[in-house]
């Protein structure tokens, strides 16, 4: 056994639980995980070997084949590409005679793409090593480029290379209230649990993370359900392109988050909680595990907390690995117990049989962060902001074409127009509100308000002006989904992989009439029959572009005769590569096709 | 069959209501459980009556009060209308079957399973006359190592029923997955990766619950002539309901 792996497996006491934890750790610690590595870990937990290699092979960040000393993932959402991230990664490539997905001979450097970082309001923006670098200018890509030719350790770089700035445009109750650590928990100890949950249910919270369920009815279920233990767990593990409010909650507003867990903890009777961090954040896990430990120390986590007999609970960060369909709650639990993030069969639901088996509550981190402010402040004060069934605030992620993107916070029913007009947009063409799994809204339904009532959304906003073309915004949508689907369900698995090619074609101008056709058959083949949120969504961008775009797609079809959907001189370029021509007679030309 | 879905006690028993059809179930069946018991074949690939239900395929799809679930993992509830056999849903399951064979190498005329699939079987029974999408052609060698067994990948459908029968009957774990989405793919428990590095024996459950040709004994090909096999002879909706009812028969 390599000591890496020794040294790993001790550190997180050979949980299994751990799993993806323990991975996490060995990757960073040699960049790849081989055979034999698999082989010891699974030993080392007592796993079968084969579910140590699915779970290696399931997210995106483990690499089980050598990559680059310096391993560059360059985020690939739309709102990099409309920031120029395509051509800086060609730079980067050029720099060091690359292709994309390979790794350099002398094994310094790979460069490859990975799905949205949630630095969408400073894009373009990579990961190396894991780490973030936000704003890749030209400037940016070749002190990059220079730094890693000299082999330069990451420690050396220079630190403004991976400033994240929170961009906050517009605040409300949420990031305007002073808020002192310990207020919520007090305020929840004098009201008592019973008198915390009906504080709740008088809000009218429902849950941020987009579906929109009522937090005190998930807290009272749970609460009620039999079980060995209860668990909390904080869904920080926000994916969806267009999405980064949870980043700058937890950047900026991290003591109302860990208040909003421990209130919850005390409410429903759990001991134990979890922050699932997505993998892409990891600036923020020092500062997160500074403040529990600050907190510990404080007596707002562990055993009586404020004194209290028999109030005892903390918080475990989790850090994720590179799965967006660890977002949905019972994928996130599998995740948390080292598994692969499979999205679990409903019901029973988490609340009843979450994490371990046992009542479990999930909660998107901006709910928590109102729970605490509902704790403190108490329903009333929540209730000021929004409409009768939307009520408080709700904290938008802006970005695209607009003058000022960031964080902006309105009360529910706010127009998108307003949030545009606020946010400096202009000649807007098309909104994606919720992200790739959202709403596509065209110009004449700019005056529709986010609200569960109206245009229900987790609070992305990506806005294409009129330069932009919706096939390319659809074709990115769809390629994210193919790239992130699970592969557990057939409709999902194959659906968007099927639109993902199909999108493709139209938009390198070999669509066909069938392909039009057959996008809208597999999108409402996923609505109707997938197996979770993903991919009954997946086909969302494309119905939704179909309806109000569709001269998009018929201007896009070279012909309206039959095109053949592949290029036939690409199809030939393997046989060129193995017999070395390049001359005119290995390459078809129009008049021989 | 337990006592109590003898025909005689049918009507003391909770019923719901298949393409109008009544259909009795017992509080533990789910839907697709309570039609196969009572005689009423619901096409299905990842399902597998000795095993719990999976719910990966969706070839079971049924509407359930006008909307789509699948229904081996949809608890059978008194009262609810369940529509199989319309256009609507037979054109849902079709695009599923199509899909598998898009993604796959499925070359039946040359394959040893012909006769035998079921993937084969459900599409001939859902009319299916071509994979319809582009195929994706993928990369997939086979494992010849072990002595006694071929795996053949290219017919992979991800039903995880061999996974589940190493694990949960043979207590060998010899299967699993890896990858993610459309690269998820089949792994046996081996560093070298090859089957013969695994305890994989002839007599494992997992050797015949394979509904394709993935898992092949070695030297027993074409012993039964295409035009004799299972499917030759019966169509699919006789043969699983039969097959269904003797395999729940032993353990209630």
């Amino acid at each position: 056994m390599s000591g890496d792996v020794s040294a790993v497996l001790a550190k997180h006491q050979h949980d299994p639980t751990r799993l993806v934890q323990i991975l996490r750790d060995l990757m960073a610690a040699q960049r790849h995980l081989t055979p034999q590595d698999l082989t010891a870990i699974a030993k080392g937990l007592a796993l079968p070997r084969g579910r140590v290699e699915g779970v290696a092979g399931f997210y995106s960040f483990f690499a089980t084949e050598p990559r680059g000393a310096y391993r560059v993932l360059f985020s690939d959402s739309i709102t990099d590409r409309m920031a120029g991230s395509v051509e800086l990664r060609q730079r980067l490539l050029d720099a060091f005679h690359l292709r994309l997905g390979e790794v350099s001979r002398d094994g310094l450097l790979s460069v490859d793409v990975t799905s949205c970082t949630g630095l969408c309001d400073q894009g373009p923006a990579m990961l190396v090593n894991g780490v973030a670098i936000p704003r890749l200018t030209h400037a940016r890509i070749g002190a990059i480029s220079a730094l890693i030719r000299a082999s330069s350790p990451m420690e050396w770089w220079p630190e403004n290379l991976f400033s994240i700035h929170s961009h906050i445009e517009r605040r409300d109750q949420v990031l305007s209230t002073p808020f002192e650590r310990g207020e919520a928990v007090r305020a929840a100890i004098r009201r008592g649990p019973d008198g915390t949950l009906e504080e709740l249910q008088r809000s009218g919270l429902r849950g941020r993370g987009g579906a929109g369920f009522s937090t005190a009815t998930k807290w009272t279920a749970c609460r009620g359900a039999e079980g060995r233990a209860r668990f909390l767990v904080c869904n920080a593990d926000e994916g969806e392109p267009g999405t980064f409010k949870d980043r700058v909650l937890l950047a900026d507003h991290l003591e109302l988050v860990l208040d909003g867990m421990t209130v919850a903890g005390h409410t429903v009777g759990a001991k134990k909680g979890f922050l699932y961090l997505r993998g892409e954040y990891p600036f923020l896990v020092q500062p997160i595990l500074a403040a529990l430990e600050e907190r510990r120390h404080e007596r707002w986590l562990g055993s009586e907390i404020a004194g209290v007999p028999g109030f005892d609970f903390d918080i475990e960060l989790h850090v994720g690995a590179g799965a967006y369909v660890c977002g949905e709650e019972s994928a996130l639990i599998e995740s948390l117990e080292g598994k692969r993030g499979i999205p679990r069969n409903r019901p029973p639901y988490p609340v009843t049989h979450g994490y371990l088996g046992q009542p479990t509550v999930v909660n998107n981190v901006e709910t928590l962060a109102k729970c605490a402010l509902i704790a403190s402040h108490g329903a009333e004060f929540f209730k000021l902001r929004g409409t009768a069934k939307s009520t408080g605030t709700k904290l938008l992620s802006v970005s695209g074409d607009v003058a000022r993107p960031g964080i902006y916070e309105y009360g529910f029913g706010v127009p998108v127009s307003q949030v545009l007009a606020d946010a400096g947009a202009e000649r807007t063409q098309a909104v994606q509100v919720g992200g790739p799994s959202g709403t596509l809204l065209s110009r004449s339904e700019l005056g529709r308000r986010i609200a569960f009532e109206d245009v229900p959304s987790a609070g992305a906003l990506i806005v294409f002006d009129e330069s932009r073309s919706i096939l390319d915004v659809v074709e990115s949508f769809a390629a994210f989904f193919a790239h992130e689907s699970c592969g557990f369900c057939t409709p999902c698995r194959v659906g968007t992989t099927l639109a993902a090619q199909m999108m493709g074609r139209l938009c390198h101008g070999r669509g066909t009439r069938r392909d039009v056709k057959d996008l809208a058959r597999v999108a409402r083949q996923m609505r109707a029959t997938s197996h979770c949120g993903l991919g009954s969504s997946a086909g969302n961008p494309v119905l939704h572009a179909l309806e109000k775009f569709r001269p998009s797609f018929d201007k896009a079809l070279a012909s309206h005769e039959v095109v053949p959907s592949f290029d036939l001189d690409e199809a030939l370029a393997p046989a060129r590569e193995v017999t070395g021509r390049e001359d005119e007679g290995a390459h078809l030309t129009e008049e021989a096709t | 069959m337990s006592d109590a879905t003898k025909p005689g006690d049918a009507p003391s028993l909770p019923t719901f209501t298949l393409d109008g059809h009544d259909v009795p179930f017992t509080p533990d069946q789910t839907i697709l459980q309570a039609a196969m018991a009572a005689g009423h074949y619901i096409p299905h690939l990842c399902f597998h009556p000795e095993f719990k239900p999976h719910g990966s395929c969706k070839v079971c799809t049924v509407k359930v009060d006008g909307r789509t679930m699948a229904s081996c993992t949809t608890q059978a509830r008194a009262g609810a209308e369940i529509e199989s056999s319309s256009d609507e849903v037979r054109d849902l399951r079709r695009n599923l079957v199509q899909f598998l064979f898009t993604e796959g190498n499925h070359f039946c005329p040359s394959c040893e399973q012909s006769g035998d699939c079921k993937l084969q079987a459900v599409a001939y029974e859902l009319g299916m006359t071509s994979s319809h999408f582009t195929q994706m052609f993928p990369d997939r060698p086979v494992d010849a190592s072990h002595p006694d067994v071929l795996l053949d990948f290219n017919r992979c459908i991800l039903c995880e029923l061999c996974v589940r029968a190493s694990a949960e009957v043979d207590g060998k774990d010899v299967f699993a997955l890896s990858g993610r989405g459309i690269k998820k793919h089949l792994i046996v428990n081996a560093e070298s990766g090859r089957l013969a590095d695994t305890r994989l024996a002839v007599e494992d459950k997992a050797m015949s619950v394979c509904p394709v040709g993935v898992i092949l004994r070695k030297r027993r090909g074409f012993r039964v002539p295409i035009g004799q096999r299972t499917y030759d002879a019966r169509p699919i909706s006789e043969v699983a309901v039969d097959q269904y009812r003797r395999a729940t028969r032993g353990d209630e």
